[in-house]
């Protein structure tokens, strides 16, 4: 039996009086693209939060390959290979995009205490961004202030700056919100290429994107977990119908 | 490969590349005119002046660092160059006036000081920072003043400039204009350098999106601790210079009015050029000395200025320069391109 | 070091406390309302000690001067709101910080032009001089303690007004949700005029109680304003009740730690090293202790929530 990649057990989270994320024991497999649905005000941003370090959690433990994290800070948890994205696309407007993916580059290659050589010289960083920027198609790009982008290629840039990091999680928090079909369409296409690669956790609304990606699903209702397991057997879980899918099943 | 061109995050990106090279060196060759300006005038005031200028822009060169490209504002930048004078005045208290032990121990006290008061500083954010950084400059302020072996609330005035390798060369007023440029043009370069590199990128970064950075993998506080320390050292050296050239040092030196008139500079010459921040020190001081000509409350006269400054002119000096520029670049055609950088 | 000593000194710092948390009230609330952080206000506590002193001399009877003055202090803020605080509400702290540093130049060196230099001073009402015999020889001056009794019971009246009216609830929702309130059909504008005006009626409050035992002068308020902000950032900006806290803290430290240190560290240094580093270090103490607070607490003692 393998080890899972990403192991929350019993991760609590309070917000004053109100427990937001209650007791959530998941496993997240190699390989595995995890959805988490539910109900808005679920907690599924704040879990997402605890998994990357960004909130700290109040009770619970969160491994990851094996090795406890739970107070470990954020950018120790990226350096792990725990990448995200946010319900909010958060770049860096002010720079362009080449210098976006090269930073999450940057971050992995080396120090960054270098402090006489001009950074955008170097090749190397420079020539591993572009790559990824092909990826996601946005190489024609390279040169634009990241702030000029459009949604959805924004949406793009988070994803190379992601992808650049060479995770080993990817943690994805609404990455179809706002966006139109066409851009929907290809981020669906982008992630089922980036499927089999690395772990994903995926939140997200939409409920086909969901079905079509997901390997297994998680609902969280109210911070708990209600249902876990492969796509067509929680949609067809009548508590998990009754919670939170109700008509939308088409 | 797209053309790259370095897309930085200063509010002037200035629209004709090589005005960026060009400024400063104008901007340096122009002061190393000075002396012989001042020469032919016969006014030895006219050297002191832009001495005094040039110090004070160094200070303000390594505010900018922090305020214009890290988002750190820093309203005690003052203390670091009160620290550094009086290392200068103490260390010649007890006899101790050689310049090559006096400037790496002002420039280290300095960065002591800043690696102390950054250290629980650059834990907060936004006004919380702000605030903090003022209270440990009036903490820095308020123990110059009480120490009584050095002159306390007085001040403590210095027998003679420091000596160079064991020879008065300091006292010569030539000589010490040229080191102070030499010093000012070395800060200014270092700082470029520095904003270039890897190092610069992520300092930089940090201002822009914090929380990103932290999530790629860098340890933002690690950084930003180290800018303030680097900054905290270079206003360090403007106090070596400043106890030199006045041969006085005071509480004075590190109190908040004068940090937050470094602040001033940095912004009236326009945030995030660095020669930006010489500028604005240049046009701060000029304009004190012409408007307290005028009358002693000069600052009566000022202070309203300020406030439509911030009110109506973004991005200071430079921004206006480059509004110029701009004008002048669109009447022009001129060939394709950045230049190749660097 | 007797006790009728320490109960001086700790009269003392509570006096201190209670000025500091007249004038931080103010700060918190405007910043907490209106993320504007306002390095004016030591020059609105500054005014108010000028505007009893003129109006004293006018009218020659302390209480009529006093609320004259208190109004005066009212008309002016509420001036400075409309000409230039209302412009900077939107914009970055920054351009908060310079502006109202302009002020500051602008009002410390505009009173030496309309009242000069020289140190002026207010006489404490008859009635209300003196001393008052808190033990067998222990005398403390009436004032002082009229000083502490104002401060408590303007802290009691802000405590009522913050916690149990509407003006205080539509405070404490725009202090953490201005837009919503706004939205929610409130007058937002006119909601930041009241508590700019009473942030300068408080400010300028302190300044009136204060006149009687400082000189008045030039450059008064600076070193309170960084006291106040001392108190707001350990206190957490934006709560009345962490200004009370930390500003008696404050105000005992300060004062009890100025008293006191150099016999404290003469039990551990020595007479003559006492002598050199204690002054140095009681002028630290509350620094260190602002520090020791962010240090563990970085956004204060009792943050609100919602910053």
């Amino acid at each position: 039996m393998t080890e899972p990649v990403l192991r929350l057990e019993k991760l609590c989270k309070r917000f004053g009086g109100l427990l937001v994320t209650d007791e959530v024991t998941l496993d997240i497999m190699p390989g595995e693209l995890h959805a988490i649905i539910g109900p808005n005000g679920a907690g599924k941003t704040t879990l997402i939060n605890q998994i990357s370090g960004l909130l700290a959690s109040d009770g619970g433990r969160i491994s990851f390959a094996g090795r406890d994290i739970t107070k470990l800070p954020v950018h120790l948890r990226a350096a792990l290979g725990i990448a995200r994205s946010f319900q909010i696309t958060s770049i860096l407007s002010g720079f362009s995009v080449l210098d976006n993916v090269a930073l999450a580059v940057q971050a992995r290659c080396g120090t960054s205490f270098r402090f006489r050589r001009g950074v955008a010289q170097e090749r190397a960083l420079n020539d591993n961004a572009l790559a990824v920027l092909d990826e996601v198609g946005l190489s024609g790009s390279a040169a634009v202030r990241a702030g000029a982008l459009a949604h959805g290629e924004r949406r793009a840039l988070e994803f190379a700056m992601a992808l650049a990091m060479q995770p080993k999680l990817l943690l994805l928090d609404e990455p179809m919100a706002g966006t139109g079909r066409e851009e929907a369409a290809r981020l669906l296409q982008l992630l089922h290429r980036l499927k089999g690669r690395f772990p994903v956790v995926l939140i997200e609304h939409d409920m086909t994107a969901v079905f079509a990606l997901a390997d297994r699903v998680s609902v969280l209702i109210y911070g708990r977990v209600l249902a876990s397991g492969p796509p067509g057997e929680i949609r067809a879980d009548p508590r998990v119908i009754a919670a939170y899918l109700g008509d939308e099943v088409e | 490969m797209s053309r790259l061109h370095d897309a930085r995050d200063t509010p002037m990106r200035l629209a004709w590349p090589l005005a960026r090279e060009i400024f400063p060196v104008v901007l340096f060759a122009a002061l190393a005119l000075i002396p012989a300006l001042a020469g032919l005038l016969g006014q030895q005031y006219v050297l002191s002046l832009f001495g005094r200028v040039m110090i004070f822009a160094i200070a303000a060169v390594s505010l900018d660092l922090l305020v214009g490209f890290g988002g750190l504002i820093s309203f005690g930048h003052a203390a670091f160059i009160g620290v550094g004078a009086y290392a200068v005045g103490i260390l010649s208290s007890h006899g101790l006036r050689e310049a090559l032990l006096s400037l790496p121990i002002a420039i280290l006290a300095s960065a002591l000081f800043a690696l102390l008061t950054g250290f629980v500083c650059l834990r907060t954010k936004g006004v919380y920072f702000i605030m903090i950084t003022l209270a440990f400059g009036q903490m820095a302020y308020f123990t110059a003043s009480s120490l009584a072996p050095y002159g306390g609330d007085d001040g403590l005035t210095i027998a003679a400039r420091n000596t160079l390798a064991g020879f008065e060369l300091l006292r010569n007023q030539w000589f010490f204009y040229y080191l102070v440029l030499g010093s000012l043009l070395g800060t200014y370069l270092f700082c470029r350098g520095l904003v270039d590199s890897r190092f610069g990128r992520v300092f930089r970064g940090a201002k822009e999106n914090a929380v990103r950075m932290q999530t790629i993998g860098f340890d933002v506080y690690r950084f930003q601790l180290t800018g303030y320390v680097i900054a905290g050292g270079l206003a360090g050296l403007a106090g070596f210079l400043l106890a030199n050239a006045t041969e006085f040092v005071s509480p004075a030196y590190m109190s908040w009015q004068l940090s937050g008139e470094l602040v001033i500079m940095v912004l009236l010459g326009g945030l995030g050029s660095l020669h930006g921040a010489i500028v604005g020190a240049a046009a701060y001081l000029f304009l004190e000395e012409w408007l307290s000509g005028f009358t002693e409350n000069w600052k009566v006269i000022f202070g309203p200025m300020l406030v439509l400054v911030v009110l109506f002119a973004h991005g200071g000096l430079m921004g206006a320069w480059n509004a110029v520029v701009q004008k002048v670049a669109q009447l022009q055609p001129f060939a394709n391109g950045a230049p190749a950088r660097d | 070091m007797n006790a009728a000593l320490l109960i001086v000194q700790v009269l003392n710092g509570l006096q201190l406390g209670v000025l500091l948390f007249l004038i931080a009230a103010g700060l918190t609330l405007v910043f907490g309302v209106m993320n504007f952080i306002n390095l004016a206000h030591g020059v609105q506590y500054m005014l108010g000690a000028y505007l009893a002193v003129t109006f004293y001399d006018l009218t020659g009877h302390f209480l009529l001067a006093a609320a004259l003055a208190l109004v005066a202090a009212l008309v002016f803020g509420l001036l400075l709101e409309l000409l230039v605080f209302r412009h900077l509400y939107y914009r970055d702290h920054l351009d908060h910080v310079i502006a109202t540093f302009g002020i500051i130049l602008f009002l410390n060196h505009g009173v030496k032009v309309v009242w000069g230099s020289a140190p002026l001073n207010l006489p404490i009402p008859e009635a209300l001089s003196g001393s008052v015999q808190l033990a067998d020889g222990l005398l403390y001056p009436l004032w002082r303690l009229v000083i502490i009794a104002a401060g408590l019971a303007t802290a009691a009246l802000l405590y009522i007004l913050i916690g149990h009216t509407r003006l205080g609830m539509l405070i404490r929702a725009g202090a953490s949700h201005a837009a919503i309130v706004s939205v929610l059909g409130v007058n937002i504008q006119r909601l930041f005029t009241i508590v700019f005006g009473l942030g300068a009626m408080l400010a300028g409050f302190a300044g009136i109680m204060i006149a009687p035992i400082l000189s008045v002068e030039p450059g008064m308020g600076d070193t309170v304003l960084i006291l106040a902000f001392v108190v707001i950032v350990v206190g957490g900006i934006g709560s009345i009740r962490g200004a009370f806290v930390a500003a008696l803290v404050i105000g005992l430290v300060d004062t009890l730690g100025r008293s006191f240190s150099v016999d404290v560290l003469r039990l551990m240094v020595g007479p003559s090293a006492a002598r050199t580093i204690g002054p140095a270090i009681a002028s630290m103490l509350i620094y260190l202790l602002m520090a020791f607070v962010l240090y563990f607490r970085p956004t204060g003692l009792f943050p609100v929530r919602g910053r």
